[in-house]
């Protein structure tokens, strides 16, 4: 047993809290879910492997010489993984100053704040660099298998770069704290995280889409230009690629460098947390979020009052902005690709389509479940002289508007130059965006906006099945662009996973909306 | 106070007019009986105030009646309207305040009033001319462009109450609406309910505050475990059990002891 208020006791108080959160997110509170969910994993395992080797069996070289091409893929690979890790530790570290939960208890309690703080930025590194590992896993794996031992380096590497991002998430949050105030804060850091979590891979696309047309990222790292363009190989710049390939210097440097930038973060910014997060929580009582505008009343049915309250709701909550800034800041590759196909003639706007499918189907499904199930008020929804139909039909329409008001001018401006891929674009958006919110209508279960992030806990299989039909539909999309028949047979496909979901999905009764 | 109707006209006023609620063999079950058909009148105009121990059956009750639970069986009459198939007529002029806070986080008071009247379809002038009263008598008015998210719990509950309110309802159906108020407020809303009260409008309120109930309910129902075991006004109650002037605390708690050994 460890004494309590040190370190190791907050450790293990942590890392009990984090296992019980880790095996609700997995079973969603049902323990005989445990072994279905175990068996689901395993699956799931299994398949990112199958996956990772149909990725880079087409490699040449899986031994990795380091030549330019591969250091040059490396890195790549590195930097995407880095800015989502950045993104993920950076929304990490702002949910930790402002999400509460026990930390009123532990900063009114004797113990040390600077060590609750400390073990709660190394809690983050850890969470960061699991979510970074199970990723990389099945890559590595079969990299290791076929290639050798000495890709066992890129473990080391992905553990040092969450590290890295967690002490860089940190300094930025501290940093932005003391700019801009606790209130600006979140909503700068949220969308940060987004951009960051999306910058290398749309970069990546807006390089593709220059040099060769496409939307291809790996079109970009394998280029003959930027090869020539890169450094000799024994640069600096591709330290963190030979540790991958397991160059002991190189991967002592990083982890060494790594260890140091995370420790001297928690030395020099945990003192200061206890007081950060103490001014994240007067955010709460601040009296000074005040309406830019004084409240309009209006004379309005309830459809439209339902709809407007929709609409709003989802434009202020910082939260949920940055869940659904990532999704658009993908689409700013295909409305670059959009714009330039409209000055050489359009030849590559139908690859947008199936983009633009896949984007509707999963930004649907996210309002879906904030209109249908994320109601903060159900009782006195329920309790307005207003029909559940009706209720639901204006939820139904806030998503599907929402929807439109977002991939319309894609359409309509894909409509200029290749009629025929719009029209398809417009019926994939439109069926998407409609399936996603019927499985999530199907599959409604009240509960608070703020737990977005956890929808899935919910029902995995409504999660299963609006991912399936997403990707359907955008594989439907793809193929009808292109004229061919054959997009009826993954449309029927679809049509069965949609008809599925609603023949399993539960009766809930007694339900407020 | 001026932004309120004058409450049910003479006609439904008179002898022949319908009961503001009206209950009949109403019985709901979860697991057990939760509610098991019980009886209730409430004539328009009464304050009447619904006690028991936890998990008596009141919520319950208050839920079926606004349309938030559905009855297994059983009738509920709103001013004479059949609540179970014309729901949305008898919800028109009702009213529920929940113990806790009805609201969003993200809308101001007045977003939120605005919200709530265009639910019940009341124009916008006269709901802002309402909701800019409420608010003020409430002491809400400097805090009413400012987002419900920085408002205190007790806040919260009055701009619920508000949003109770700016309808105009005959029926308030409130279910603990003192839980988490200070002594001030609580004071605003018994004296903005006995008001409503004396316009004629009717409130039917569930408490563990026995207080309150003693002072301001014209008629006091008691329930335990589902059943309606007593029903009057205090000096009734007390006959009833058989203490002349014992306190509704001690009345209360012998008519329950009386109901669990029976």
């Amino acid at each position: 047993m460890t004494r309590p208020g040190t370190i190791g006791w907050l450790a293990l108080h942590e890392a009990r809290l984090s296992w019980r959160d880790w095996l609700y997110l997995i079973t969603g509170g049902h323990s005989r879910r445990a072994v279905t969910s175990g068996l689901v994993f395993i699956v799931f395992v299994i398949f990112l492997h199958g996956l990772a080797y149909l990725m880079v069996r087409s490699s040449e070289d899986l031994a990795g010489t380091a030549d330019a091409q591969v250091l040059l893929v490396i890195t790549g690979s590195l930097a995407m993984s880095s800015s989502l890790m950045l993104s993920q530790a950076l929304e990490s570290v702002t949910r930790g100053f402002y999400a509460r939960g026990d930390l009123d208890l532990i900063l009114a309690s004797p113990v040390s704040a600077w060590r609750l703080f400390a073990v709660r930025i190394m809690a983050m590194a850890v969470a960061v660099a699991a979510q970074g590992l199970v990723l990389a896993a099945p890559f590595v794996n079969v990299l290791v298998w076929f290639g050798g031992a000495h890709w066992l380096g890129a473990y080391a590497v992905t553990v040092a770069l969450a590290m890295d991002a967690v002490a860089v998430s940190v300094v930025i949050t501290v940093a932005l704290f003391r700019m801009i105030g606790p209130r600006r804060t979140r909503l700068v850091a949220q969308v940060l995280a987004a951009v960051i979590g999306a910058a290398f891979v749309i970069c990546a696309q807006f390089a593709a889409i220059l040099s060769f047309g496409t939307m291809s990222r790996a079109a970009a790292l394998q280029s003959a230009a930027l090869v020539e363009l890169a450094p000799d190989a024994g640069s600096i710049l591709w330290w963190p690629a030979h540790a991958v390939l397991g160059a002991p210097l190189a991967l002592a440097a990083l982890c060494g460098l790594s260890v140091i930038a995370l420790a001297g973060t928690i030395a020099v910014c945990a003192p200061r947390f206890g007081r950060l997060a103490l001014a994240a929580g007067a955010v709460a009582h601040d009296a000074h979020s005040r309406s830019r505008r004084p409240a309009r009343f209006h004379n309005s049915v309830p459809l439209q009052t339902l709809r407007r309250k929709e609409w709003v709701l989802l434009l202020r909550d910082p939260w949920l902005m940055s869940q659904t800034l990532m999704q658009l800041l993908y689409l700013l590759p295909a409305a670059f690709l959009l714009s330039r196909s409209f000055y050489d003639g359009g030849g590559a706007s139908s690859l947008l389509v199936p983009v633009l499918i896949m984007a509707a189907g999963q930004l649907g499904g996210g309002l879906a479940w904030l209109a249908v199930s994320g109601e903060d008020a159900p009782e006195l929804i329920a309790s307005a002289p207003v029909t559940r139909a009706r209720v639901l039909r204006a939820k139904v329409e806030a998503v599907l508007g929402g929807i439109a008001m977002i991939f319309g001018p894609f359409v309509v401006v894909l409509a200029l130059f290749t009629p025929f891929a719009a029209l398809v674009a417009s019926g994939g958006v439109a069926v998407a965006a409609g399936s996603a919110t019927a499985i999530q209508f199907w599959f409604r279960a009240q509960a608070r906006r703020s737990l977005f992030r956890r929808r899935q806990v919910s029902s995995r299989l409504a999660t299963f099945a609006e991912a399936l039909s997403s990707i359907g539909w955008a594989g439907t999309g793809a193929l009808a662009a292109t004229g061919t028949w054959l997009a009826i047979i993954p449309g029927l496909i679809v049509l069965a996973i949609v008809a599925g979901a609603w023949m399993i999905s539960p009766v809930r009764t007694p339900s407020l909306i | 106070m001026p932004f309120f109707s004058d409450g049910p006209s003479a006609d439904t006023m008179s002898e022949s007019a319908p009961l503001a609620l009206e209950i009949r063999g109403l019985a709901k079950r979860f697991e057990r009986p939760a509610v098991d058909g019980i009886d209730l009148a409430v004539p328009a105009g009464e304050f009447y105030t619904l006690l028991g121990p936890n998990g008596a059956g009141k919520t319950t009750t208050l839920c079926m009646v606004t349309g938030l639970l559905k009855p297994d069986r059983g009738s509920i009459a709103v001013f004479g309207i059949d609540a179970l198939t014309d729901p949305v007529a008898a919800k028109r002029i009702m009213a529920w305040v929940s113990d806790e806070p009805m609201i969003y986080d993200k809308l101001t008071p007045m977003e939120y009033l605005d919200f709530v009247a265009g639910l019940w379809t009341v124009d916008g002038a006269s709901a802002e001319a309402r909701a800019r009263g409420l608010l003020d008598w409430l002491g809400l008015a400097p805090h009413a462009e400012e987002r419900c998210e920085s408002l205190s719990k007790g806040m919260r509950q009055k701009v619920a109450l508000a949003g109770a309110l700016v309808h105009d309802p005959k029926l308030i159906i409130l279910d603990e609406p003192f839980t988490g108020l200070d002594a001030g407020s609580a004071r605003l809303i018994k004296d903005m309910l006995r008001q409503r009260v004396q316009a004629g409008c009717s409130v039917v309120m569930t408490t563990h505050i026995l207080d309150v109930a003693e002072r301001m309910a014209d008629r006091i129902g008691v329930m335990a475990e589902g059943v309606l075991i007593a029903e009057g006004t205090l000096d009734e109650l007390r006959r009833m059990e058989g203490s002349g002037h014992a306190t509704l605390e001690d009345t209360f708690l012998a008519l329950v002891a009386k109901s669990a050994v029976e």
